[in-house]
């Protein structure tokens, strides 16, 4: 049985491609503010690697804020149980699920079968969110990729005092500007991201084992600070920590096309 | 008798003299890198237009985020006072103030001498502050002042959900390539703008009549957007509207020099 599922996030869009329940193939591209087109990009080009048609796709089920923009999809379905039943198709022994997305930052809770028991979110505020550290890396004319790596050599992390990731654009422009150390800096900005998800976790409990997921999961710099102001150890996913949205929903998928 | 407020914003600093209980000479500058520096330029500028030298001023009273560090000032009062005496000396009806400027929005409201009873603020977030237009106007590629006098050609305003700045970004992107107009989304945009401000100001309920201060009180698509979200007449200010807190704070060295 063939089935799929995307994940139209504001930022990236993302598609997986199950065959018999193992991941025969994914993709991920930028949205570029273009969610149905996006959609239609990412599913022809994971349907190629995988060598399969549309026609064979069993099910095909759509999440993520883009989710109504996807005509082909069969179904359309939240983010949060699909970020909890991908999370466990990985890793059944997960209690906790810590999802750092572009817009979106969520602490989910799952219990049998990855359903959600509980879930805090926030996606009303950057502050806490990838684009948050986006808007950073812009400033500092980093990539995003580079703040992870770049915030371990820090010694002595700024402390960023702004919430709102406009006011700390310009906050951490005045750092450079007083000569400070630019991994002091990043280091700091991850803290912070890391201190507004240890809020939210605190609301929703953890319990382990826990695993971080989304975009900001492949920052070793969030993931550290997490790991030591939670005081857990994140589990290892055996994929890319971008697709899980997409494979939860391929997951819904396979129970649909039953 | 000669005397000045001077006013150092996070943006931009005013300094407005007056001589007799009147204005005689106002200036407007982008900051400095120092506030004093800031304080020193613009209040020269402004002395200079008057014909005068610091030499001159009997009193002078500084204000705004960097109102401490004015070496030329008497003394040095609130942001949020200047703003309110300042408004109500222009007009005297005037109860409720309400100020957006470049990184912060407040409700002031006074009494009939212009003197502070309440006010609230928000300086933690860039929505329903300058600094989200000023993000908007970047991410639609259009001057401040154009985001303005196309939203208000617009018909048909389209709904922005989002309050965080960034976020209305990927919103407005999104109507971009969807072909959408741009003097709709710029209606959109100062809709989202207003709201914020309403709910800021409804915490603090409003009294008439009101005004309007700060530099985003020179958006006419903000202000008819908050006129119609409010529903009340926001009084037009009869002096630039960004150099209300100067004037509050020389009113306030006049008042000094007359005790």
């Amino acid at each position: 049985m063939i089935v799929a599922g995307f994940d139209v996030g504001t930022l990236t869009t993302k598609a997986v491609v199950l065959n018999d329940g193992s991941i025969a193939s994914y993709d991920i591209i930028p949205t570029e503010a273009k969610p149905e087109g996006a959609a239609k990009v990412v599913m022809e080009n994971a349907l190629s690697k995988a060598g399969i048609s549309f026609t064979d796709l069993g099910f095909c089920v759509a999440t993520g804020w883009g989710r109504k923009k996807v005509g082909f999809a069969n179904k359309d379905m939240g983010e949060i149980p699909c970020l909890g039943k991908g999370a466990y198709r990985l890793i059944p022994s997960l209690c906790t699920v810590i999802d750092i997305g572009a817009q979106t930052s969520s602490v989910i809770r799952i219990g049998k079968n990855g359903n959600v028991l509980d879930y805090g979110t926030n996606d009303k505020c950057a502050s806490g969110t990838g684009k948050f550290l986006g808007v950073i890396a812009e400033a500092l004319e980093l990539g995003i990729d580079d703040l992870g790596p770049l915030s371990l050599q820090s010694k002595n992390p700024v402390s960023i005092s702004n919430q709102c990731a406009v006011f700390a654009e310009s906050e951490v422009i005045s750092h450079v500007n007083e000569g400070m150390e630019l991994a002091d800096i990043v280091s700091g900005i991850n803290n912070s991201i890391a201190r507004r998800q240890v809020t939210l976790a605190k609301r929703v409990g953890v319990k382990e084992d826990v695993c971080i997921i989304g975009g900001v999961a492949k920052n070793i710099g969030v993931v550290k600070d997490l790991e030591s102001m939670l005081e857990v150890e994140m589990k290892k996913l055996p994929v890319d920590p971008q697709i899980i949205g997409a494979l939860g929903a391929a997951v819904i998928a396979e129970q649909k096309a039953k | 008798m000669v005397v000045a407020g001077c006013d150092v914003g996070s943006l931009s600093a005013e300094a407005v003299i007056m001589d007799n209980g009147s204005i005689i000479s106002f200036e407007i500058i982008k900051v400095r890198p120092r506030p004093e520096q800031s304080a020193g330029d613009v209040m020269n500028a402004a002395l200079s237009k008057a014909g005068l030298t610091l030499g001159g001023l009997d009193y002078c009273i500084s204000t705004g985020y960097g109102r401490e560090k004015i070496p030329f000032a008497n003394d040095n009062i609130s942001e949020i006072s200047c703003h309110g005496k300042g408004a109500q000396w222009l007009i005297p009806s005037v109860r409720t103030v309400i100020d957006v400027g470049g990184q912060d929005c407040k409700a002031i409201s006074v009494d009939e001498n212009g003197n502070l009873l309440n006010f609230i603020m928000n300086d933690k977030c860039a929505a329903g502050t300058g600094r989200f237009l000023e993000v908007m106007s970047k991410t639609l590629g259009v001057g401040l002042e154009e985001l303005a006098s196309l939203a208000v050609r617009s018909k048909n305003p389209l709904p922005v959900t989002s309050q965080c700045s960034i976020f209305t970004e990927t919103e407005a992107m999104c109507y971009v390539n969807e072909g959408e107009k741009m003097a709709d989304i710029a209606a959109g945009i100062n809709q989202a703008m207003a709201r914020r401000v309403k709910a800021l100001v409804g915490r603090i309920g409003i009294v008439d009549e009101v005004c309007m201060t700060g530099g985003v009180a020179k958006n006419s698509g903000v202000l008819k957007s908050l006129e119609e979200i409010l529903q009340v007449t926001i009084k037009k200010m009869p002096e630039d509207p960004q150099i209300i807190g100067a004037l509050g704070a020389a009113i306030f060295a006049k008042e000094e020099m007359q005790k």
